[in-house]
């Protein structure tokens, strides 16, 4: 299976060289973090999706985790002579000099995913997701879900500390406001299925063996899914017992709503290149400036949606 | 009783802490059958400090010669995400267990032939594999969580016995089997000898080199099962995730259960007595409902007073103090007493 | 300066460790100028001495005169202060900073707060000049050999002290051209009227540098003498504390033709003991005798295979053996009791009875322990039989006295039935009682037919119980004595023959026969 993974990319990569004897072609730099985590392997997968879809020629770097990596391999994009540069920066700070290399050789930058703390005028747009609308679509959803009854809340934090687990707190709370929705307590769990189904134990023993529970917030999907081990190992149903709501949609959470073991999800796209390659031909075209931040969709998944269909997409991304 | 007194400082921690969660939790100890299992607060302890019971009973071996093994996190997901892959391509829950064992003896016969052979020191020894097994376990789950439905795999997580979780099973006979092979043979008092005075052992024709890569051995098992354990509790290998940070609560058990970090003289029942302790800390914490921000500080605090309670300084203070005291009876006390 | 008074002065120096006088009322004088050698076996005193004077240890009675001024040094760095520079054997300079940085470390030349490279090189470039040393200072300490580095620390010692310098075992690990250049060195020091306290086992080097010698033993001081007034076999005397013609036990040949229980051929290590042949028979003591660092614990412990042998072969009962670890010496029935209890004997946490029967079960195995009624039998029988006190076969033997702890590992070893036992220092740091108890002991062992190789500084035991004794010095075995040969005369007379024949007063007369 992984050799089948490596021939597959070889084989991107090879048709993505083959494009490049076409002159008209546009060329694109496109600097990657790495491959940390599922959620990153499929935005790599997804982007050199849509370069071959649209004929760009993608020249991809992979940075593994480090800064140098990634400012070298834009002096070699500038090098080439690029068309364009993507970066999902692995860090915030430290680009100034290199981006002000690359503007002077007059190449737009557009980041993905994550933003960076030089001056804005040294990119073109950065495409990113909006942490605290994602928490408050999933708080929205829970809201219209239980039409207006009372409800005790549970949250599985991630990370302490880290910025989507503060603003998915902070927008969740958010889209509760003005309801009879409330969180009862809230725990980290690490972003972890572990830290998720301990930390769902502990809840379920001091809310009455989770009586007093009815629903779960989790600020990613794989907390959710140890999570709703926990509540079935209680002796619960979680999506009907323990309304069961994450964010991420990866492609397991897609079984557990299948099996009707949770109910909604708000997808962290890993297309952030779409929207990048738009922006990118409107400039190139006519000179359309796109605004400086692009929000990526984060669309709500629930039991209306083809789930099937949504998981068999998904799940070949490299989650 | 000897034993028992032997043990009184880690019980008595162990009564506090477990008081402590009564006071934050009054169903702290209510244990009742649900699903034909055993459910409870208590057994949760039992069951979630599996992980690192298992870790700490080879930490505890290592410890005694001197060693350290920082890799036991790692060799947790490796093993576990060998386990998953086997299921996970057909193999049956047996294949899967033996070949996470098989993948837990090679990185512990790696460890030990690092430190006995090349004699490169414990702790630089192990944390080559700290760092490169995470690599490792990422490379046997292409860097996905790699979930399985397997039910006999699964069973070892979450299944029951006689009602009592099968992890809580596992840990419990791997204590009492190693405990019974390293007291019934002569290997806890050679390990000992090793770690006291590993020349003067030698000189006495002791075969350190053996004995070493021995141990790291039971370590890189012991993590083997702990991986297997944790990786069939969420149905899923976590690579990045699984055990992560567990060797500093295996070693701060190890340390908490009487057995020091120079090597020598150890207890096994002390160090799965003080991973009940780090459970219990843990669980309480979540339990009490304090916002998250908090549980690293009550849980350091709660730690640094066990660890003041148990240090020599302080024992030493309250043996003087006792004996002042059994000193100041008058003597017709004592002749009543006898 | 008043070239009448001595540079330092210490007078009736006492040091009390618990149980252990270890200087009793010594007094020491040093002039300037002067290159002073102590000497004295293991545990004379020398390194106490050199500790109470750099303030290393404080002293519990007596005075130190520094230039006629009472001084009481808080610690090396006052002493350093006051004057008393000390430079050890292994060199206890960084390796991993320059030559100039360690030169002047702690008193760099600075400027705003910065340190000035160029300058702190050229000032050291200007010291080592004076020592005849012309090197690159830019360079690592560590690129340089033993010798350089020494005398770099010998430089940074006198540059920060410059009156008393101590030298302790400077010429341990260098070898005879290196030694020359230390002694060019230590020549010029004496020039600029430095005193100089040379600490050294080879007694050929204290003929050829030192002025005079202090001879210390047992803590006390024997003799400070002039070096051109002392013959080397008196030096041997006084260290070893034997009078030359007060014969202890003169021993006929007992003839006894013994069969040959181990041999040993052309039997060497490298950088340990010159290939060397040694028989040994059934029931038969051979006495090894030297001075330490002459190659008598080198020799035992590359026959236990501590430190494998390089060239030769050994047979045991006429078969040949592999001694290449302790463990196949212990499989070829050897023993071996270490001469330092401490760190290579006594595994100090485990009980009395752990500690007897840790030969006896490494040698079984770990999968086939001895039953504990068998442990506690052997540990009774042996508790009783060698009187070790207390009887309680249960308490850490860090808790014994250092003879009952001998004992233990004399009981360690015979518990696992040797053939063959090899006894360093048996009788080191014990007290008197249990001495005459070990020496009894050895005797009855070889009675029952065991083979035994003692290694002993005291030459009256060896005398007592040895058929034969081998003299080792400077890494070789130089002369064998048997028979009614076996005097503490002709051990003496052996280990100091050829040392200073320069000095004409003694010389080599048919020891070897």
């Amino acid at each position: 299976m992984f050799l089948k993974k490596v021939l597959a990319s070889a084989a991107v990569i090879a048709t993505v060289a083959l494009s490049t004897t076409s002159a008209l072609a546009l060329t694109v730099g496109f600097s990657q973090i790495g491959s940390e985590s599922g959620w990153r392997a499929a935005e790599t997968t997804i982007t050199l999706q849509q370069a071959k879809d649209r004929g760009i020629d993608l020249k991809f770097a992979d940075a593994q985790q480090k800064q140098e990596n990634q400012i070298k391999a834009l002096r070699s994009f500038i090098a080439q002579g690029v068309d364009a540069i993507f970066v999902a920066p692995v860090v915030a700070t430290g680009w100034d000099s290199v981006l002000k290399e690359v503007k002077e050789a007059g190449i737009p930058v557009i980041l993905l995913d994550r933003t960076i703390d030089s001056s804005d005028d040294l990119y073109l747009t950065a495409v990113t997701s909006d942490f605290i609308y994602e928490g408050s679509v999933a708080g929205k959803w829970l809201v219209d879900a239980v039409d207006g009854k009372e409800c005790s809340v549970v949250e599985l934090q991630g990370t302490t500390g880290s910025a989507p687990a503060i603003e998915r707190k902070e927008g969740f709370e958010q889209g509760l406001a003005g309801s009879n929705v409330s969180i009862i307590r809230s725990q980290t769990a690490d972003f972890t299925r572990t830290k998720g189904k301990e930390v769902m134990e502990s809840f379920l023993k001091a809310e009455g063996g989770g009586k007093n529970i009815c629903a779960l917030y989790a600020h990613n999907d794989d907390m959710a899914v140890g999570a709703i081990q926990a509540i079935k190992e209680a002796g619960l149903k979680p999506g009907s017992d323990i309304l069961v709501v994450s964010i991420d949609a990866v492609p397991d959470i897609f079984k557990a709503m299948m099996a009707g073991e949770a109910n909604a999800t708000v997808e962290l796209t890993p297309n952030m290149a779409g929207p990048a390659f738009d922006a990118l031909d409107a400039f190139l075209k006519d000179g359309t400036l796109p605004p400086k931040w692009i929000q990526s969709e984060s669309r709500l998944y629930t039991k209306d949606d083809d789930l099937q269909a949504i998981y068999d997409q998904k799940k070949d991304l490299g989650y | 009783m000897n034993s028992l007194k032997r043990y009184a400082p880690q019980l008595t921690t162990l009564a506090i802490v477990l008081l402590l969660n009564y006071l934050v939790f009054p169903d702290f100890f209510k244990i009742e059958i649900a699903n034909g299992k055993l459910y409870g607060t208590l057994i949760d302890v039992l069951n979630r400090g599996a992980p690192v019971a298992l870790l700490c009973v080879g930490m505890t071996l290592v410890i005694a010669t001197k060693g350290i093994d920082l890799s036991v996190g790692a060799v947790m997901a490796i093993c576990g995400a060998v386990a998953a892959s086997t299921v996970d391509s057909g193999g049956g829950v047996f294949m899967a267990l033996s070949l996470a064992l098989l993948a837990g003896l090679i990185c512990g016969v790696w460890n030990g032939l690092l430190v006995s052979v090349l004699n490169i020191q414990p702790i630089i020894a192990t944390l080559i594999l700290m760092v490169a097994g995470r690599g490792i376990a990422q490379l046997i789950t292409e860097g996905a969580i790699l979930t399985f439905n397997d039910e006999g795999l699964i069973f070892v997580g979450s299944g029951s016995i006689f009602s009592i979780p099968m992890p809580i099973l596992i840990w419990i006979a791997v204590g009492i089997i190693v405990t019974f092979i390293v007291r019934r043979t002569a290997l806890g008092m050679l390990i000992e000898s090793i770690g006291i005075n590993q020349r003067a052992s030698t000189f006495s024709g002791v075969n350190a080199r053996v004995l070493l890569i021995l141990v790291y051995m039971v370590s890189g098992l012991c993590a083997a099962l702990a991986g297997t354990i944790a990786a069939a509790d969420i149905r899923g290998a976590d690579a990045n995730n699984a055990g992560l940070w567990l060797e500093l609560d295996a070693i701060l058990a190890v340390v908490v259960g009487g057995t020091s970090l120079l090597g020598g003289r150890f207890t096994l029942i002390g160090s799965l007595i003080g991973a009940m302790i780090i459970q219990s800390i843990n669980t309480g914490i979540l339990l009490s409902g304090f916002p998250p921000e908090f549980n690293l500080i009550i849980k350091a605090a709660i730690i640094v007073i066990i660890l003041v309670i148990q240090s020599p300084a302080l024992q030493s203070k309250y043996i003087e103090y006792r004996d002042r005291r059994e000193a100041e009876k008058p003597p017709a006390d004592k002749e009543n007493a006898s | 300066m008043n070239m009448d008074q001595p540079l330092l002065k210490a007078t009736k120096i006492d040091k009390i460790f618990p149980g252990v006088v270890a200087l009793d009322k010594v007094d020491f004088t040093l002039k300037a100028g002067e290159v002073h050698a102590l000497l004295g076996e293991n545990g004379a005193g020398k390194s106490t001495l050199i500790k109470c004077l750099t303030g290393a240890y404080h002293r519990d009675g007596g005075d130190i005169l520094l230039n006629g001024e009472t001084i009481s040094p808080r610690d090396t760095l006052d002493a350093q202060g006051l004057g008393i520079g000390t430079v050890y054997q292994e060199v206890n300079l960084l390796g991993n900073l320059t030559v100039a940085e360690n030169m002047m470390i702690g008193r760099q030349p600075k400027k705003w707060g910065m340190v000035q490279t160029k300058q702190m090189n050229r000032q050291t470039k200007e010291i080592l000049n004076q020592y005849g040393l012309d090197i690159d200072v830019a360079q690592l300490l560590s690129t340089y050999s033993v010798a350089i580095q020494q005398i770099i620390a010998i430089a940074r010692a006198v540059d920060l002290s410059g009156k008393v310098l101590i030298l302790d075992e400077p010429t341990a690990s260098l070898d005879a051209k290196e030694v020359q250049m230390l002694f060019g060195v230590i020549r010029k020091l004496k020039q600029k009227n430095i005193g100089i306290i040379f600490i050294s086992h080879f007694l050929d080097q204290v003929f050829e540098i030192s002025d005079t010698i202090t001879v210390l033993r047992n803590g006390r001081l024997i003799e400070s003498v002039t070096t051109v007034d002392i013959s080397s076999i008196d030096l041997v005397t006084m260290m070893l504390g034997y009078e030359l013609g007060e014969e202890t036990k003169l021993k006929e040949h007992d003839g006894v033709e013994r069969e040959t229980l181990v041999e040993f051929c052309n039997f060497g290590h490298k950088q340990l003991i010159e290939p060397f042949y040694l028989a040994i028979g059934k029931g038969e003591v051979v006495g090894f005798a030297g001075l330490l660092g002459s190659g008598r614990t080198e020799t035992a412990e590359t026959l236990f295979g501590v430190t494998p042998h390089d060239s030769g072969s050994a047979t045991f009962k006429n078969e040949n053996i592999n001694l290449s670890s302790p463990r196949a010496a212990i499989a070829n029935g050897f023993g071996f009791c270490p001469e330092d209890r401490k760190t290579d004997g006594i595994i100090a946490d485990l009980s009395v009875r752990e500690n007897i029967i840790l030969a006896l079960q490494a040698q079984r195995g770990w999968a086939n322990p001895l039953p504990k009624s068998e442990q506690d039998e052997i540990c009774k029988k042996y508790i009783k039989a060698l009187d070790i006190r207390p009887t309680d076969a249960e308490k850490p033997i860090r808790l014994l006295s250092g003879g009952n702890q001998q004992k233990v590992i004399l009981a360690r070893w015979l518990a696992t039935n040797p053939e063959f036992l090899i006894l360093d220092e048996p009788t080191r740091g014990i007290d008197v009682g249990a001495h005459a108890e070990i020496i009894r002991l050895i005797e009855n062992l070889c009675e029952d037919g065991m083979s035994l190789l003692v290694i002993s500084s005291e030459l009256d035991e060896l005398v007592a119980y040895s058929h034969r004794i081998i003299v080792v010095r400077d890494h070789e075995h130089i002369a064998e004595l048997v028979g009614s040969e076996i005097t503490t005369n002709n051990i003496v007379e052996a280990i100091a023959a050829d040392l200073n024949v320069d000095n004409g007063q003694y010389e080599l007369k048919g020891v070897i026969s």
